[in-house]
Formats: C-alpha cells, structure tokens, sequence
C-alpha cells in the first residue's frame, strides 16, 4: 500500500498523477491520496482506466472518496478556486471491495494475494 | 484557471440563470441498471409520438452506446421547455466479462460486450463536455453512496451545471429515497417510478425549473 501526499501530487500534471495511480494498481499497490483528485481528474482515471482493461489481466479499479462538503461559493468562483480533492483510495477491482460507505467514513476490505 | 476566465464563466453562468434559456441539452447518467434507458423511453412515450432510446435488460451495460433524440418538448409549470435529451451508458470504474457469464451469457459473448462497455464508458464522460446539465439517475434500492454519483457529482460542481438527482425504483418494497437525499442534501430529488411511470409529473416539474 502506498500513501502519497498532497506534497507529492500538487507538482505533477493531471495526466502524470493519473499514470502514477494506474501503474501502481496494475502492479497490484492499492494507493491512498492524502488530498484525493479535483473531480475532473476523477473522471479522467475512469476514462484511462476503461482504456487499459484487458481480459483476464487486468478488470479495473476501486476508488472511493468522500461526497464533496458543499459547493464552491461566489467568491470561489470568481477567484478560480477549484473544489479541493478528499482523501481518496485507490486499488485493483478484484483486491478491493467497499463494505460500507457514509459521509464520514469508508470501510474498505482488502485482498493480499490470490 | 485565471481571474479574467474565472470572472467571465462566472458572470456567463449568472447571466444564462437570469435569462433562462427554454432550450437544454441533458444527459442522463448513473450506475448501470439504475434504469437511465427505462427513463429515457418513458419521457419519449409520454412526450413524442411513440418512439424510444433502445432496449432495456437486466444484464448490466445493455446500453453501450450513448444515444440523442432532439426538439423533446416538455410542458410543465405552464411553459414548455425544448431539450435534447443524451442517454448514457452506465458508468462504471471496472468492468468484468465473467459479470455478464453470470446472465447466462456465452464466454465470447461476454467479451464482446464487456469491451463494448469499455467504450461506452468513455463516451459517456466524453458527452460531460458538451451538455446543459444532467439527470443523474440511481437506484433507490442501492446503497447511493457508489464512486460513480460521487464523481458525476463533483463534475457537476465543478462545471457549474444544473443537477437533479432522480432517486428511480420506487416501485420496488426496498427502495429507500430518503437515503438518496441524506447522501447529497445539496442537490434536487425527485423520487420516480420510471417503469411504472409514477410520481412522473413531479419529475417533468422539476426538469422544466431546473433546465428551464
């Protein structure tokens, strides 16, 4: 399991945090993001994602992240402050599985191995 | 994003809500097997000549391509409103061929379709693009809380476009619509049967005040 923080992904591009994700679940890491994706970025992972699927070999991802807080406000807007990314995780389809999921908190099972 | 860009979606944004426009392009979106196509038909039966999107099943990902019918006009509220109407094919972050096998699908079968669904997730986010606002469509027996409303959700934020929730299956003795509201207290609900058609005109209600 790899934990990265927010340090790390601020100075990487869009498409470089994506790579990173995606490299490490096909190699099987479940990562955990200290300040998640911009919601953007989340659905860009699914769209590569869905490009990387192969049968047998490799059937997707988990991710879970918390419900943004609320929405921007005006003054967000204005100044062009994003919605900020929650903490996220992320982990091969067949080796992560959610039990229960609330505002507050995820309950995820983990699979080590075959 | 700069100040300028910044300042002129914002102002575009306000600008497009005090003259509202009577013409929108909405996508429907959500899970697979929320019921998008069943919706999708029953707008068109109740507001054209008797066409529909396409077939419904419950194997999951039946609609792998995403599919428009133009010039939809709904009365509602006392004005009407004209939309364009995108039914996508569920979203879904992971996709495995022996899902379908458990259907009674063939193993070749399986395959084909898994990877149609492959595409049809793309083109689903890639239709986020280019709409007005969203239907974003669960299933009231579900838990609500999957990644995909969470990520349609945020998207929606982000772009600063119109939302309603549409809690389906109300039908069902299970569902559970308070639920959905309790996950996204933000966002507009309306809670339908669309394969009964119930609570249906509360739904067109809130479409022409949403989208309107």
């Amino acid at each position: 399991m790899d934990l990265i923080s927010a340090e790390k992904l601020e100075n990487m591009t869009s498409m470089e945090k994506i790579r990173l994700i995606l490299d490490k679940v096909k190699n099987g890491k479940i990562v955990v993001l200290e300040n998640g994706l911009t919601p953007d970025e989340e659905v860009r992972l699914i769209e590569m994602t869905m490009t990387e699927i192969r049968v047998d070999e490799f059937s997707g991802i988990e991710i879970e992240s918390y419900p943004s807080k609320k929405e921007g406000s005006f003054l967000d807007r204005i100044f062009g402050r994003s919605i900020k990314g929650r903490m996220t995780i992320i982990g091969p389809a067949n080796q992560i599985r959610t039990i229960e999921k609330d505002k507050y908190q995820i309950s995820t099972k983990v699979s080590v191995g075959d | 994003m700069g100040f300028i860009s910044s300042l002129k979606e914002s102002l575009g944004s306000w600008i497009n809500r005090i003259f509202k426009k009577k013409r929108a392009k909405i996508g429907l979106y959500g899970p697979p097997n929320a019921g998008k196509t069943t919706l999708a038909n029953r707008i068109l039966h109740d507001w054209t000549d008797g066409e529909t999107f396409g077939e419904v099943s419950p194997v999951p990902h039946e609609t792998r391509r995403a599919m428009r019918k133009e010039g939809v006009v709904i009365n509602a509220n006392g004005s009407s409103i004209e939309l364009d109407i995108v039914d996508t094919p569920g979203m879904a972050t992971k996709i495995d061929f022996k899902e379908f096998m458990a259907f009674g699908l063939s193993e070749v079968e399986s395959k084909k379709r898994a990877k149609e669904a492959t595409e049809g997730v793309i083109e689903a986010i890639k239709w986020l693009d280019d709409l007005d606002g969203v239907l974003l469509v669960m299933d009231s027996t579900e838990d609500p809380y999957t990644q995909v409303n969470v990520t349609v959700i945020g998207n929606m934020e982000a772009r600063r476009l119109p939302l309603l929730i549409v809690a389906n299956k109300m039908d069902l003795p299970n569902a559970s619509p308070a639920r959905i509201k309790a996950a996204f207290p933000q966002h507009s609900m309306v809670q339908i049967s669309a394969l009964e058609g119930s609570n249906i005109d509360n739904l067109y209600q809130a479409i022409a005040a949403h989208f309107g």
